[in-house]
């Protein structure tokens, strides 16, 4: 079986295509061929939640998920949340907030955060919760980042 | 404005957005690992599968030709220098240095995990399979995990220098305890546990290394401290420490664990054998929780003598630490913890006896609290087992013998200036209704029971008298009046360059968004300061940026003097527009006095203050927290229904921020006291759970809502009225939640953590299931 395979997807608005290794993950085509440096790699097994892109608009932990399956599909990171210069109210909230500390595990929880409000769905406290509870954090004890997505849940509503 | 007692504040004390947070919640900012050069090179290491054996031979042949490899080197090819890993100021004094003890690589395995050969490949995936290719023949040696074994005459040597495995025993005693135990009225004793735990930041640690065009190697590294680790770095590898140059950017978290040299010297190695090419040392996180550091396991035995009014005597304590393979910040822990406990209580006499001992695991080193949550747990539960007793209300007995202002160490020397500890425990037990609740949880019979604790603690401010306490700060003016401010002082996820641009903003009279600080520290630009540590920036270089602040404002008035005739008192600068002191009437803008210092023909010099601190002094700060838990009876489950800490850490510079520090130290407190630890398998001493699977780290899921409040007494000795907060909020938590199981059920846990195994164990062996 031959080792490179070529896949088409389109990251952030932008249309690729490229050559990769079939054993590559997304996490590291997006981190090592295209730079998108946002997405943070903490463990590589999928336990971490920092390298959670979305994937046609869905939560994805990018370490376990091979490359060639993003064959055909759209991806967002980090990079392409905001919007013409300005942030998101996802990111807004973040900042307002202050659930950022040492910003490892932001990119990811935005996403996600983001998929949730893109949903169009409502959530109660504990719904919230489980959604974002792959998500680890050593900084912030959580309490901050429940009141940055609750709050721009709560504005799309 | 900021001088005097009582000090109205403009920007010092408000919830100021954090500088970094656009950066961080956009991808913008850059780590050590996002950094990419067009010919980089991958580095791996070969770690031993045995905790303790020689290395007898190593045949690297087969892994040289491995295509795609660049290098093979094992502890041969490298410089036979020892040196310590810990981050702490280097000593000018030979008496009053770590333990050099370690290698680059290793020809003796002292744990599994340590590194014996290293391999420099084009990828990730050649390294590793290289790393299969080299033949390592080992002579296997007995091995001990158990300190107390460890200290046994005829337990395996791990270190020859230290035949006997005592990595330190220096004790202290103060007063006489002989006497005061004879005076007393009750003696108690008790025992106590913690088990190893690990910092779990998200960054785990990562490093690139390259000789740059004059031979000078460069390192990219998620470091707490460059400037140290650049002294570090040039003592393993024998070079000139002026040849070493450390980039730090933005760091995801630290905690302890990146105040310690691990992956830079070995990187720097790997790039070396390349002839310089750039080479990126990153661990995994099954590596990162056996080749960084951990926490202390400590057992603690506890001896008190007690008045029959319940007045604490003497204290007679004994901390057995593990400190693991080797010695990083060694018995500097154990130690620096018993100087943080005695100016809590007012104990007559004290004797401490600390013993820091290898054993064949991870080396344990800096951990959020520097051994206190070890301290402390053992103190807190020790002090409430004895007011239970002696059926003495628990408050009551700490606060009839807590400190008082004044008091002053007699080996330290180190004076409370302001003590708000007593109004911490009041505000505490009304916000979680004390009184109230006890009544209401004194008979339960249900599966499910309720209970209170709580734990106090007293810490430190920054490392005086111990340890040198530098830092520097440059304020450099442009000519729109704005700042850049450099520090080095370390950003690592704390919030430290959002504080000290509120301490440069508030003495210059600046808006905040005004200071445009440099986040990245850089040892060949940066001020020299020793970096992220001991809850020590806010005070120590906070103290700097103010020294250099006030330079600066001194030549702007005095350029605004010499312009309109009035005296440099009359005059003050208010959101950057110079003013006439007592009117508050504007004379003209900041970027007026700005663009002349630049442009004028005859006098232009541009405006700078530069500033280096030494401060020789300290703080003491405390607090202490209140917890409410339900323990299921049948499951042996805690969970923690409300919990506060009460801080008195003096100004509090940016609430939103001292807020985000307590909760994050709670829910590490609380990981500690119920979930967390590392574990080794006693037959091997293989790491069991090394993986955030298996290692229970506290998700969403897990963390109640936190409650935290401050009483803000102004410290003289801050620059702005300020103490220690970032490691103290994670002192407390696990010895309160311990106290309130033992309210809920009568049942002591003298060992941490309380996961529901041991829990159920334990209610089953008090006969309560």
């Amino acid at each position: 079986m031959d080792k490179y395979e070529k896949i088409s997807m389109v990251v952030n608005g932008k249309a690729y295509s490229l050559e990769i290794d079939i054993r590559e993950s997304l996490l590291e085509v997006l981190r090592n061929r295209l730079h998108f440096t946002g997405v943070k790699q903490g463990c590589s097994v999928g336990e971490c939640g920092a390298c959670t892109v979305l994937i046609d608009g869905l939560p994805v932990n990018s370490c376990i998920y091979l490359a060639v399956w993003a064959d055909g599909r759209k991806i967002t990171t980090i990079e392409g949340v905001s919007k013409d210069g300005e942030l998101s109210k996802v990111q807004q909230a973040f900042v307002d907030e202050g659930a950022v500390q040492c910003g490892f595990c932001t990119p990811g929880l935005v996403l996600t955060a983001t998929a949730l409000t893109e949903s169009g769905r409502k959530y109660s406290d504990e719904e919230i919760k489980r959604e974002i509870s792959g998500h680890l954090c050593r900084c912030t004890g959580y309490n901050k980042i429940f009141n940055a997505v609750k709050r721009a849940l709560d504005a799309e509503h | 404005m900021i001088e005097g007692e009582k000090m109205a504040f403009e920007i010092v004390g408000k919830r100021t957005i954090r500088k970094d947070a656009a950066a961080k919640v956009t991808g913008r900012a850059k780590y050590a690992d996002d950094f990419f050069e067009g010919d980089m090179l991958v580095g791996k290491v070969l770690r031993s599968p045995y905790a303790h054996a020689v290395v007898k031979h190593i045949d690297t042949s087969k892994a040289k030709a491995l295509p795609g490899v660049e290098a093979v080197i094992t502890h041969e090819d490298l410089p036979k220098l020892k040196y310590a890993t810990a981050g702490h100021p280097w000593s000018l004094d030979p008496g009053h240095r770590d333990v050099a003890d370690r290698l680059i690589l290793t020809d003796k395995a002292r744990y599994v995990g340590d590194g014996i050969a290293a391999v420099v490949a084009s990828d990730t995936l050649t390294a590793e399979k290289a790393l299969k290719l080299i033949e390592v023949e080992y002579e296997v040696l007995p091995f001990v995990l158990d300190p107390e074994k460890a200290m046994l005459p005829g337990a395996p040597v791990i270190h020859e220098e230290k035949p006997d495995n005592i990595l330190g025993d220096a004790s202290e005693e103060i007063g006489n305890i002989e006497e005061d135990f004879r005076k007393a009225d009750h003696i108690f004793e008790g025992v106590y546990e913690t088990s190893i735990v690990q910092h779990c930041h998200l960054e785990i640690q990562s490093a690139y290394a390259y000789a740059d065009a004059d031979g000078r190697i460069v390192i990219v590294s998620s470091t707490q401290i460059p400037h140290i680790a650049r002294r570090i770095v040039g003592q393993a590898l024998g070079m000139p420490w002026g040849k070493i140059r450390i980039i730090k950017p933005y760091i995801g978290g630290g905690f302890g664990n990146k105040q310690d040299i691990i992956v830079e010297p070995i990187a720097a190695a790997m790039s070396l054998a390349v002839n310089g090419r750039p080479v990126r040392y990153a661990l995994t996180r099954e590596e990162c929780f056996v080749d960084t550091r951990t926490r202390h396991a400590m057992k603690l035995y506890m001896k008190t003598a007690v008045t029959k009014e319940g007045k604490l005597l003497s204290l007679h304590m004994r901390p057995i630490s593990n400190n693991g393979a080797y010695a990083s910040h060694g018995h500097t822990i154990v130690m620096s913890a018993g100087g943080k406990f005695r100016l809590l209580y007012d104990f007559n006499s004290i004797k401490y006896e600390p013993k820091t001992v290898y054993t064949n695991l991870p080396a344990a080193g800096a951990m959020r609290g520097y051994g206190c949550p070890q301290i402390f747990f053992a103190l807190e539960s020790h002090i409430e087992d004895i007011a239970r007793e002696m059926k003495m209300d628990p408050i009551e007995f700490r606060k009839q013998n807590l400190i008082s202002v004044g008091k002053k160490d007699p080996h330290s020397e180190i004076v409370v200036r302001t003590f708000g500890l007593p109004e911490c425990i009041e505000k505490g037990k009304q916000l979680i209704k004390w009184d109230e609740k006890l009544e209401k949880y004194k008979e339960q019979k249900g599966t499910k029971r309720r209970g209170l604790g709580m734990a106090c603690f007293s810490y430190a401010t920054g490392t005086y008298p111990h340890g040198f306490e530098i830092a520097g700060a440059r304020i450099v003016m442009n000519q729109d009046g704005s700042v850049q401010l450099q520090v080095g002082a370390t950003e690592i996820g704390q919030g430290s360059d959002t504080v000290l641009s509120q301490i440069a903003a508030e003495v210059l009279g600046l808006p905040y968004d005004m200071v445009h600080i440099v986040s990245q520290q850089d040892t060949d630009i940066s001020p020299f300061d020793l970096g992220a540590y001991a809850s020590r920036q806010t005070f120590v270089s906070g103290a700097a940026v103010r020294k250099a602040a006030e330079e600066v404002k001194g030549k702007v008035l005095e350029m605004a003097s010499e312009k309109t005739g009035l005296s440099i008192d009359e005059l003050d600068i208010k959101a950057a527009r110079i003013v006439e002191r007592k009117s508050g009437n504007e004379i003209c803008t900041l970027e007026d006095i700005a663009m002349e210092s630049y442009y004028d023909r005859v006098n232009a010099e541009p405006i700078f203050g530069n500033a280096s601190y030494n401060v020789r002094t300290n703080a003491m700060a405390y607090g202490v927290t209140f917890a409410e838990v339900e323990v299921d009876m049948e499951t042996g489950r805690i969970e923690v229904i409300e919990i506060y800490n009460v801080h008195d850490s003096g100004v509090i510079v940016n609430p939103m921020l001292a807020e985000g520090q307590v909760h994050g130290g709670v829910s590490m407190s609380l990981g500690y006291a119920l979930s967390e630890q590392l574990l080794f398998d006693p037959e091997t001493g293989r790491p069991l759970n090394n993986n955030f699977l298996d290692y229970k780290l506290q998700t969403i899921m897990d963390t109640p809502d936190i409650g935290s409040a401050f009483v803000q007494l102004h410290e003289p000795e801050g620059s702005v009225g300020q103490k220690s907060l970032g490691e103290n909020t994670t002192i407390s938590p696990a010895p309160a939640v311990r106290n309130a199981v033992l309210n809920a059920t009568g049942v002591a846990f003298n060992k941490l953590p309380m996961t529901p195994q041991k829990v159920f164990e334990k209610f089953k062996q008090a006969g309560l299931l």
